[in-house]
């Protein structure tokens, strides 16, 4: 594991966060320090091992269910939108992303 | 009669439903006592807390910083409701009885931060399950409480609003991240709390605390409104002194949410109360040799063994297991979980809740400026390990690996099962430790983690007991695991020992 500053930035910048130089340091020698504690689960030998991602699928078959498509709430736009910045007229406020 | 404050959840339903007491008397007793013992930072800036008390003596002795929001108001309004329900004979499970919710629960009359300034000033438009759950059953909300930031943490110093104390010493640790919910009811701010459980949330506050705490199977509880740090681990479950009252407050949490939370089992809750004092002999025990091997301190090795001593009076049998990959559960937790909340807390953005930035030029910076302002350091380190182990390249040799490997730790509890009816152990290497200690030194934050990780990857249930004091008279926990399901035999193996032990009856000075 060779983790580098660009990869610090490539991956704040992929995560929306912006580290100051000093914060991107830290960020290396602490992530670097992880990734030793986390780096010998690749000599694991998981040969035909199957991902688990519901634990309880240990025991038994688990289907994550999908709902009917189907109108289960009642408009709440108002509940909805008591706590976000910036809303107008029932709309929420971002910055202009399209250029005039 | 004790003190209100001193009731266990039975002793107080009872004295409910025969009208010794009032639901208004016993949720203004809790209330004043939340007020005056359980202020936090949060106090100080009423942005955070639209509807919080005024400030008492934040971060002064006598307070252990467990509340970050309370409703007197409505509290009170919830307790004359019980009251009248209980005159005209509809008292429901748990009529008046007061519970507090760990803030990463949402709920529609206190604010909700998950202890995150990202958070501030976000009111819910409607309640958690489990929070609707406990109210249907008549329980009486009293306000919210401190954890880790979204639950990420050990020790309940990630809260942007402030550290919890341990109330058996304030210069401790309460334990993370259900700080909050674990010292509160150890200082007996409420007789109940709910916690949420994602590596040993649960657990390893309750230990560090004194009080009893369960993590159901994963599934069992809805996490539809517990607002979601890494969602194939997270777990809700009760906080209380003793096995007896954890037991009536799972019956009501658990329990089928189909429609609402895609991941909750499609198996009906029981009434946990019912399996209690069954007979424990015969009960095989085992008892990972991996859980009692160098890195255990003494005094929680002693009070553990004790302990086991004491159950094999009761007729257990104690039988030696191996979970040999055991240390593999931090490297992969700490893939698996960071993965998840990386995905998690995208949402946060500064659109739709709570707080946004100032000064940003365009929606980019906006994005940027908000999540960095927002989220503490332990997020921010997670979600960058998180996007990382996502990343191209790299999913396969970490995310997917882990996942594979989370595979063979629930195996091997599954072989050990075919060995022993119920596993124990310690719950953490050590008692609590003083505050700031770990916090320059995010892995030793980690690695003491390593008792609880295995069952939270595993989807086991798994609860803390209170089993004596270690070193500066620190409380200990004894860690029960059951095999999927068997909440009910892990309820009453701790009740069969807190029957013959009263270390869950102790309560810290600061509870006076």
């Amino acid at each position: 594991m060779s983790l580098t500053l660009q990869e610090i930035s490539r991956i704040a910048e992929l995560a929306k966060l912006q580290l100051t130089a000093p914060e991107r340091e830290g960020m290396l020698t602490q992530l670097k320090t992880f990734f030793e504690l986390v780096e010998h689960i690749k000599s694991v030998d998981t040969q035909g091992v199957a991902p688990l991602s519901h634990p309880y699928a240990t025991v038994a078959d688990v289907a994550l269910r999908l709902r009917p498509d189907v109108v289960s709430e009642s408009n709440a736009r108002e509940a909805n939108q008591q706590s976000a910045p910036d809303v107008q007229k029932g709309l929420f406020l971002v910055p202009k992303v399209i250029e005039s | 009669m004790s003190a209100i404050h001193e009731l266990s959840v039975k002793a107080l339903q009872q004295a409910l439903q025969t009208q010794q007491l009032s639901a208004r008397q016993v949720t203004e007793h809790f209330l004043a006592r939340a007020r005056n013992h359980g202020a936090s930072l949060a106090h100080l800036a009423s942005d955070m807390a639209p509807q919080s008390p005024s400030p008492s003596t934040p971060g002064s002795k006598a307070s252990c910083g467990a509340f970050l929001s309370m409703n007197e108001a409505h509290s009170l309004k919830a307790a004359d409701e019980s009251d009248r329900r209980i005159q005209a004979g509809q008292a429901r499970a748990l009529e008046g009885v007061p519970i507090a919710h760990k803030d990463i629960f949402v709920t529609q009359d206190f604010p909700t931060t998950a202890g995150s300034k990202i958070l501030a000033g976000y009111r819910s438009p409607f309640n958690a399950t489990v929070v609707s759950r406990l109210q249907s059953a008549g329980m009486v909300s009293l306000g919210k409480l401190n954890c880790d930031e979204f639950a990420m943490g050990s020790a309940n110093e990630n809260s942007a609003f402030g550290v919890v104390h341990n109330p058996w010493d304030h210069t401790r640790i309460a334990g993370g991240s259900s700080g909050g919910s674990a010292a509160a009811v150890a200082m007996g701010l409420t007789p109940a709390a709910t916690g949420t459980d994602t590596g040993g949330s649960i657990r390893q506050p309750a230990a560090f605390c004194g009080i009893t705490g369960i993590k159901p199977t994963y599934g069992r509880a809805s996490r539809y409104g517990m607002i979601a740090y890494a969602s194939s681990l997270d777990q809700a479950g009760p906080m209380a002194r003793s096995a007896e009252d954890c037991a009536s407050l799972l019956s009501v949490l658990c329990g089928p949410d189909i429609e609402r939370d895609s991941t909750s089992l499609d198996i009906p809750s029981a009434d946990f109360t019912l399996g209690l004092n069954q007979d424990l002999q015969g009960l095989r025990i085992g008892l990972p040799k991996e859980f009692f091997a160098k890195g255990l301190s003494d005094d929680v090795r002693d009070s553990v063994r004790a302990a086991l001593d004491a159950l094999v009076r009761l007729g257990a049998q104690l039988v030696d297991i191996e979970l040999p990959k055991t240390e593999l559960s931090i490297p992969v937790y700490y893939v698996l979980a960071p993965a998840e909340a990386s995905s998690n807390l995208s949402r946060f953005d500064g659109v739709k809740f709570g707080f946004r930035a100032q000064g940003y030029k365009d929606l980019d910076e906006m994005y940027l400026k908000t999540r960095s302002e927002g989220f503490g350091a332990e997020v921010q380190r997670r979600i960058m390990v998180g996007a990382y182990v996502l990343s191209h390249g790299y999913y396969d040799a970490y995310y997917v690996q882990a996942q594979k490997i989370r595979r063979m730790i629930s195996d091997d509890f599954q072989r050990a099962f075919s060995q022993c009816d119920v596993i124990a152990g310690p719950v953490a290497p050590t008692v609590a430790w003083k505050l700031g200690e770990k916090s320059s030194d995010p892995l030793s934050n980690y690695l003491a983690d390593i008792f609880t990780l295995p069952a939270s990857l595993a989807g086991l249930p798994g609860m803390s007991v209170p089993c004596g004091f270690g070193e500066g008279h620190m409380p200990v926990g004894l860690q029960l695991i059951g095999n999927y399901l068997k909440e009910s035999q892990l309820l009453n193996v701790a009740h069969r020992y807190q029957g013959v032990s009263d270390w869950h009856t102790q309560l810290p000075g600061s509870a006076a």
